[in-house]
């Protein structure tokens, strides 16, 4: 596929704001992740909460989108220089051929878990109380209508939502637009939130950890929930063009279960293999892979297996969760930048709160941290419903 | 700068809505206002096992419904598509049991009810129930999902898919969310988008646009007036424009934004 230029990159998890707090988190092995301390209802288990949201609402003029969710799409925008680059891609092709492809699993249902908790009127005729009667953060576009209004601007508008591939088919998406010459630049991007939904519901399927997860590790028992914003400016490239870039994407679907991988992580290698493709490289030229790595019995070892059958031992792969725990529909971008973050400096990030490897593990799954220069880095993501998504960077 | 335009033939339709359970029944009514007798509640999609179609989701059994018929109607095989799945809230009547029960009872969620809360899940129970690996995704755009999610599915055919299957629904929102976030009834529409020029079957042209004087919104027609309060609405001027010999539809996209969609028949 043609290459997309990668102009500006952000994220912001539990373990700060920004690249800057996330390179340096990783770098130093600092973990983000807290005992649960969400919620009057508190489950036993860990969490990747961003500080500060409460105390940040949106501005005036944003008020209508007001909820936790659109606080960290708001508090994740203003790093790293993602505005200025909205600002300039804007200036350069005009606010229609800017497309704005966000993705979330849950959207603000927060916004919706928070009405029915304070409900107004009769039983039997009860509605939400007037600060929360606002459709738009009651329906999964919440996120994708508050960044248009954030940055005024006009070219397609979409939420992707499939739970937490979200954030890396946007990128996808993205680069379909810009290919077809729908638009000529994108402002892409995820954010999830902590809400009762996600804690509750992971814990009905007992897929929740009651210690920090433990990616790969034999004795993993469980994921960790976590919130998280990114985004990323991308741009058709120009003739002489330098920088990061999209190289490839890949998406396919399992055909196998609602909430369970396929056994022999078919879906999975369909992606990889699709990304790998399109970006025209063999496996044995891709150095790092942010794996989806979600801590769960069943994700790590099928993962696992699906590398060792098709990379070489040279491949460093982690996954990062054990930083920011599992950020559901923003895990696409938050890992996009973790590989963007590995191709610019050149720190490969291990395994955190892992020790001993799942005996799937080959000699791709690494824990410890490394450093060098990269040319090539890939992300998984992969969501409920069988959905896949895999992505290729690299630079010009 | 003027916009980019994107063509498509229109290989096979699906519809289900309320009195009208398939495209036939819609376009029989749309040309003489003729009602099918007694018409079935709910969809009950072939694709999935007998004990499942009762007990799937109203929006998965819609949604399949219209998927598969549009499959049937285009002789393609429902494994080989890519799939753009459009639903402006997903299952409302999920989302309230959620929050109800989030009040209530917190640890007693259902397992089953909370993996069918995403917004992907007709999407998943497709891909597994026809046997497709190929890429599905799921999207939402509030009003302008409709328009963003056939734009979507015109760009996947732009960009190197032969084939593409659009499938878009809403279904009944329930308890005091549906105050807030009304949605009647079930409507589902599904296209299966291709890129060669079909004989005898519609081409799509499709541009998005700005919104202003003279160039506004297609009104709703006759299958509006059945269809009535579901939020998938907005995808209606396209398919009484499909039905009924129209050659154009303006969809609305987001706000001052318009997806003008040409229609031709070779």
């Amino acid at each position: 596929m043609p290459a997309v230029a990668i102009r500006a990159y952000t994220a912001t998890t539990a373990v700060g704001r920004g690249n800057g707090a996330l390179a340096e988190a990783l770098r130093t092995r600092r973990g983000g992740l807290r005992r649960n301390d969400f919620g009057p209802d508190r489950l036993d288990c860990w969490i990747g909460r961003v500080d500060g949201l409460e105390e940040h609402a949106l501005p005036a003029q944003l008020a209508r989108w007001e909820c936790r969710n659109n606080r960290l799409a708001w508090m994740a925008l203003q790093q790293d220089g993602v505005l200025q680059a909205v600002a300039q891609v804007r200036e350069r092709h005009g606010a229609e051929r800017v497309a704005v492809v966000m993705g979330t699993s849950t959207a603000s249902i927060g916004a919706s878990e928070e009405a029915y908790t304070r409900l107004v009127g009769e039983p039997g005729q009860q509605r939400f109380a007037p600060d929360l009667d606002r459709p738009i953060v009651h329906t999964p576009h919440s996120l994708g209508d508050f960044v248009r209004a954030a940055t005024d601007l006009r070219g397609p508008c979409i939420t992707v939502a499939t739970a937490c591939s979200s954030s890396a088919k946007v990128f996808a998406q993205a680069a379909r637009l810009i290919q077809s010459g729908v638009v000529d630049a994108a402002l892409v991007g995820g954010v999830d939130t902590l809400c009762g939904s996600v804690l509750f519901g992971f814990n009905a399927l007992q897929l929740v950890s009651p210690d920090p997860c433990r990616p790969f590790d034999q004795t993993r028992v469980g994921l960790s929930l976590g919130e998280a914003g990114g985004f990323a400016v991308l741009e058709r490239p120009g003739q002489d063009d330098t920088g990061l870039q999209l190289r490839g994407y890949g998406e396919s679907s399992d055909a196998h279960h609602m909430s369970a991988p396929h056994p022999e992580g078919l879906g999975a290698r369909l992606a990889m293999g699709d990304a790998l493709a399109r970006a025209g490289i063999q496996p044995e030229q891709l150095d790092y892979l942010n794996l989806h790595g979600t801590a769960t019995p069943a994700n790590d070892s099928i993962e696992a297996a699906a590398v060792a059958a098709m990379f070489g031992p040279g491949l460093h792969a982690s996954s990062t969760k054990g930083w920011t725990g599992h950020t559901l529909g923003a895990a696409g971008i938050v890992e996009s930048v973790i590989a963007l973050l590995a191709l610019e400096h050149g720190e490969l990030p291990g395994i955190l709160n892992s020790s001993r490897p799942d005996p799937a593990c080959g000699p791709q799954i690494r824990f410890d941290n490394a450093r060098r220069r990269i040319d090539y880095a890939m992300n998984n993501s992969f969501g409920f419903g069988g959905n896949n998504a895999s992505l290729v960077f690299g630079r010009a | 700068m003027t916009s980019t335009m994107l063509a498509a033939s229109v290989a096979g339709i699906g519809y289900w809505g309320n009195g009208l359970p398939s495209w036939e029944a819609a376009r029989a009514y749309l040309a003489d206002g003729s009602l099918v007798p007694d018409p079935p509640r709910r969809p009950s999609p072939q694709l999935l096992a007998p004990n499942e179609r009762r007990r799937a989701p109203e929006t998965v059994a819609v949604a399949l419904e219209v998927a598969m018929a549009a499959c049937a109607a285009a002789g393609r095989d429902p494994a080989s598509l890519p799939s753009v799945f459009a639903s402006t809230h997903g299952d409302l009547s999920i989302t309230d049991y959620m929050c109800s029960t989030l009040v209530d009872e917190p640890r007693t969620i259902s397992p089953t009810r909370f993996h069918n809360s995403v917004h992907n899940a007709a999407a998943g129970y497709w891909t597994i129930g026809a046997g497709a690996m190929a890429p599905a995704t799921a999207i939402s755009a509030f009003d302008a999902t409709f328009a963003q999610g056939l734009l979507e599915a015109m760009v996947q055919v732009a960009s190197g898919s032969d084939a593409v299957l659009l499938v878009a629904y809403d279904s009944t929102a329930s308890g005091p969310l549906a105050l807030t976030s009304p949605s009647q009834g079930l409507l589902g529409g599904a296209l299966v988008l291709v890129r060669e020029h079909l004989p005898g079957r519609p081409r799509l042209v499709v541009g998005l646009h700005e919104a202003g004087q003279g160039n506004g919104v297609t009104p709703a027609g006759a299958l509006a007036t059945l269809a009535k309060g579901n939020a998938m609405t907005p995808m209606l001027p396209l398919f009484e424009a499909l039905g009924g010999a129209g050659t154009r539809a303006h969809l609305f996209a987001g706000p001052g934004r318009i997806l003008e969609v040409g229609i031709a028949t070779h």
